[in-house]
């Protein structure tokens, strides 16, 4: 027993990803073509040279058939799976172990989710018919209780914890500005940030992603088999997920100022990679900024900082662009917003875009010897989440 | 010996000052205060907590019948009594039974219980209101009260009931139909007339079945929705000076079916825990289509009994409410809902499979870990060990704000949500839902207790589960350490 993962079995050997935008104009079916069409000629391949598809929605459509009837498949098996908010990074995840099991040559993995014919802001969640008991937060309520318990267990006074969340913000404002894909084009100064009305505790309108329409896909293929398809192949190093057993929101012993799920799930990322110090070894991280201090957080139990130091090493720019761990240099999801179904692939797309790259220069993370990129998508709520890391590079070994 | 073994009453946290209404509707008002229930109440509601009031003070109580009276209940065509007998917990083989239309219902179903032969649990409850401006909205009140009415072999008999008398009246003073949140009212004098003719005789026969004579009473209580009536009968009970009750009108309003109970309550407050609390004649009576008297003597258990929330010190409490967020919790003023997707309507096969904690409160604690889960789970969350786990009912537990967010986006019937994350003192922490109390308020560490509520309505579906309201009385912090 255990969790060995499949590294450098599995290659990322071609990417699409449609620009994250209130997509008016653009239904599901439209979506997905634009991101299959791209993906296809990225891998240098028609529809008929994929054996198997996963698609990745959490609620725009059920089944199979939402990929296969646009698409236009014939006799393809599709599978929709649906992951909450890492629902994109777990069509990759199976599709990449559909081909290392050796029972596929070629699959492809698409997400997609169309947000903005619901009508309503934000996102909502179709109703579960229950008992009625259930919390009814937002989202951003409950990752609001984040930031002053973590501000009360170190020592972090509210106006820092203020210039610390605005700082995120602004970060991936700053790195959204410059990616012709993102929604939110604009860079945003801190004080701006710190200035908005608030919406959940202390966070503002500038403290959470925003929603947006989009799709995104990626091929994978046997790593023996990759350089068919393309010079530049990403090896597959990692693929983790922890489903929590929600105790967090119980148990008097959980202090929101860490995501159990995550630090576990990391763990098990770093082992599957035989990465022993990410500080060094990874070059940029895609990680789920869907609120500020969901980053601050992250930061720790993704080892980038130690416990109780991400505060100061976020002020001290360690995750810019230019800063010794680039953090979500596409924008994030603060500069994309999050098509829940499409986000861990987008932010699998960026790592494909660095680490061959061929990301615009004035986005482009420094240059270093280092050679892997690491994206972490969550779904659901402190104390209660999944949680999906990979760890993808562009060489062997 | 039968009579009234354990009493509470509740009184919503609002108030609403009288001096608001006539600026906004023109009309109407008046002085004082009347209590108002919050968005989140309905009389089922304010009755579960009256009872639970009634049943903490009284420990050991086994009521074998739950008799529900109100004049505004929140269904029609099902029995509203089976959620407040849920949320008690009571035995299934205990009857819950409502009494639904008038005043006079909970004074009917009190009789019946005083005059029957086992323990029952009587709840009034009544949510008044009216048109804007009109007398009804302003001399309202919210409440509800719960008599333990029972023998001597059910527990220790703190008023005996001594009998009474009643005066059925057919005239039509005041009159709705069903689904008008309107009364309307004949001329005044009309029905005083009647009420005053109705109400000596109740009066006179009560005291000649008891043998009693006007000046041995010693606290007189007289309830009724007719103002006029009920003072007028007041002056010519001919008890002596101070025997006759506040009527509770400056603060908290007439309570509708409640009043009756809320006022006998706040008699017995006064008398209970002192030495000379036995042996008071107390003299209640209701008018409404006609005239329900009851006689009481107290006896030397009301000496040793200790009220788990008096009357006065609710009245005392609460915080106001402007009169257009008033109305705005009424529905007479629509206001613009928030711009999210309507909750669904409660599941109620799911809502069957969980009603010891939907309507209850009670989790599970794991008996190899001790580990508190809310809601109750199978699986421990602690050791993992399967199906060993013991109930555990928290519904009377205290807590502890460990942290807290405002949400304003959150769907809320009158947003902002606040909600909090409670540690409950015996073990157990729920993110829940913070009531009675101003967004601005609340703070790490504070105390808070729960209080059963309506969460929101659905397709007509009430539904009905748990909140966490401030600890405001010194009685309820020391119930929880004892």
């Amino acid at each position: 027993m255990g969790s060995h993962g499949i590294k450098d079995r599995v290659a990322i050997v071609g990417m699409g990803c449609t620009p994250f935008v209130e997509a008016w104009e653009k239904g599901t079916d439209d979506l997905l073509i634009d991101a299959a069409q791209e993906t296809f000629a990225s891998a240098g391949i028609a529809k008929d040279d994929v054996d198997a598809f996963w698609l990745g929605t959490a609620q725009t459509g059920m089944s199979g058939m939402v990929l296969s009837k646009p698409l236009q498949l014939q006799n393809k098996p599709v599978t929709r799976v649906e992951n909450m908010c890492a629902t994109g990074s777990e069509a990759l995840r199976q599709a990449a172990y559909a081909v290392a099991s050796g029972a596929y040559d070629v699959a492809m993995a698409v997400g997609v989710e169309k947000v903005k014919d619901g009508g309503f802001q934000g996102l909502n969640a179709f109703p579960v018919p229950g008992d009625g008991t259930a919390r009814t937060l937002t989202a951003a309520a409950m990752f609001s209780m984040v930031a002053p318990a973590y501000g009360h267990k170190y020592g972090v006074s509210e106006e820092e914890m203020r210039a610390v969340l605005s700082h995120i913000a602004s970060k991936n404002h700053y790195n959204g500005a410059r990616n012709p894909r993102a929604q939110f084009r604009k860079e945003i100064a801190p004080e701006k940030i710190s200035a908005m009305p608030k919406l959940a505790g202390q966070l503002g309108v500038f403290d959470c992603a925003g929603v947006a329409d989009g799709a995104a896909a990626a091929i994978v293929v046997r790593a023996e088999d990759a350089y068919k398809y393309t010079d530049k192949p990403l090896f597959i190093k990692a693929l983790s997920m922890v489903a929590g057993n929600g105790s967090g929101v119980i148990d008097p012993e959980y202090d929101y100022t860490t995501f159990w799920e995550i630090a576990a799930c990391a763990k098990d990322a770093y082992a599957q990679a035989g990465v022993t110090d990410p500080r060094n070894e990874i070059a940029m991280a895609e990680v789920h900024d869907c609120f500020t201090p969901t980053e601050l957080v992250l930061m720790e139990d993704l080892q980038f900082a130690d416990r109780g130091t991400a505060w100061k090493e976020v002020l001290a720019g360690a995750f810019n662009l230019d800063g010794r761990l680039p953090v979500n240099p596409d924008g994030g999801l603060k500069s994309f917003g999050h098509p829940v179904g499409a986000s861990g692939l987008r932010m699998m797309f960026e790592a494909w875009l660095q680490l061959r790259g061929e990301a615009p220069a004035d986005r482009r993370i420094p240059e270093t010897d280092r050679k892997l990129a690491l994206t972490h998508n969550l779904g659901g709520y402190p104390g209660e989440m999944v949680s999906f890391i990979s760890i993808l590079g562009n060489e062997l070994g | 010996m039968r009579g009234i073994l354990g009493y509470g009453a509740y009184l919503p946290y609002r108030r609403l000052d009288r001096k608001g209404i006539a600026p906004v509707a023109g009309t109407g008002g008046g002085r004082g205060t009347r209590t108002v229930a919050s968005f989140d109440e309905d009389t089922t509601t304010l009755g579960v907590e009256a009872a639970r009031n009634a049943l903490r003070a009284t420990p050991g109580a086994a009521p074998r019948a739950l008799l529900f009276a109100t004049v505004a209940p929140a269904y029609a065509d099902r029995t509203n009594a089976t959620a407040i007998h849920a949320a008690l917990r009571l035995d299934g083989g205990v009857p819950a039974i409502d009494a639904t239309g008038s005043v006079r219902s909970a004074a009917g179903l009190l009789r019946l219980a005083l005059e029957g032969g086992s323990s029952a649990l009587v709840v009034g409850s009544d949510i008044r209101g009216g048109l804007p401006g009109s007398g009804d909205e302003s001399a309202g009140g919210d409440g509800a009260s719960a008599l333990l009415v029972g023998s001597d072999t059910d527990g220790p008999v703190l008023a005996e009931y001594l009998g009474g008398a009643s005066a059925t009246a057919e005239f039509v003073d005041r009159w709705r139909t069903p689904g008008d949140t309107r009364s309307k009212l004949w001329e005044e004098k009309f029905g005083e007339n009647q009420y005053l003719a109705a109400g000596r005789q109740a009066w006179t026969d009560a005291l000649k079945s008891t043998g009693l004579t006007a000046d041995q009473v010693d606290h007189a209580v007289v309830t009724g929705l007719h103002a006029r009536a009920v003072a007028g009968l007041g002056r010519k009970l001919g008890v002596r000076e101070g025997v006759l009750a506040d009527d509770l009108a400056a603060t908290v309003g007439t309570t509708g079916a409640a009043h009756a109970g809320v006022l006998l309550a706040s008699v017995l407050d006064a008398l209970a825990g002192s030495e000379a609390a036995a042996g008071k004649v107390v003299a209640v009576v209701v008018l409404s289509d006609g005239a329900e008297v009851f006689l009481f003597r107290t006896t030397e258990a009301l000496g040793s009994y200790t009220p788990s929330r008096t009357v006065a010190e609710q009245a005392a409490g609460g915080a106001p409410i402007a009169y257009g967020k008033f109305l705005a919790w009424r529905g007479t003023l629509q206001v613009e809902p928030p711009r999210r997707p309507e909750p669904a309507r409660t599941s109620s096969t799911a809502a069957v499979r969980s009603t010891d904690w939907k309507f209850g409160f009670v989790g599970t604690q794991d008996r190899s870990s001790g580990a508190v889960h809310l809601p109750p789970a199978r699986v421990s969350m602690r050791g993992g060990t399967v199906d060993d786990m013991e109930p555990i009912p928290m519904a009377e537990s205290v807590g502890t704000v460990k942290t807290f967010t405002i949400d304003r986006m959150a769907y809320s019937p009158s947003p902002p949500v606040v909600f909090a994350v409670v540690d409950f003192d015996g073990g157990g922490r729920l993110p829940i839902e913070l009531t009675d109390m101003d967004a601005d308020q609340v703070k790490i560490g504070d105390r808070v207790e729960l209080t059963f509520r309506r969460i929101g309505t659905a397709d007509g579906i009430h539904n009905y589960f748990w909140k966490a309201r401030p600890v405001r009385t010194a009685s309820s912090e020391s119930a929880q350490e004892a």
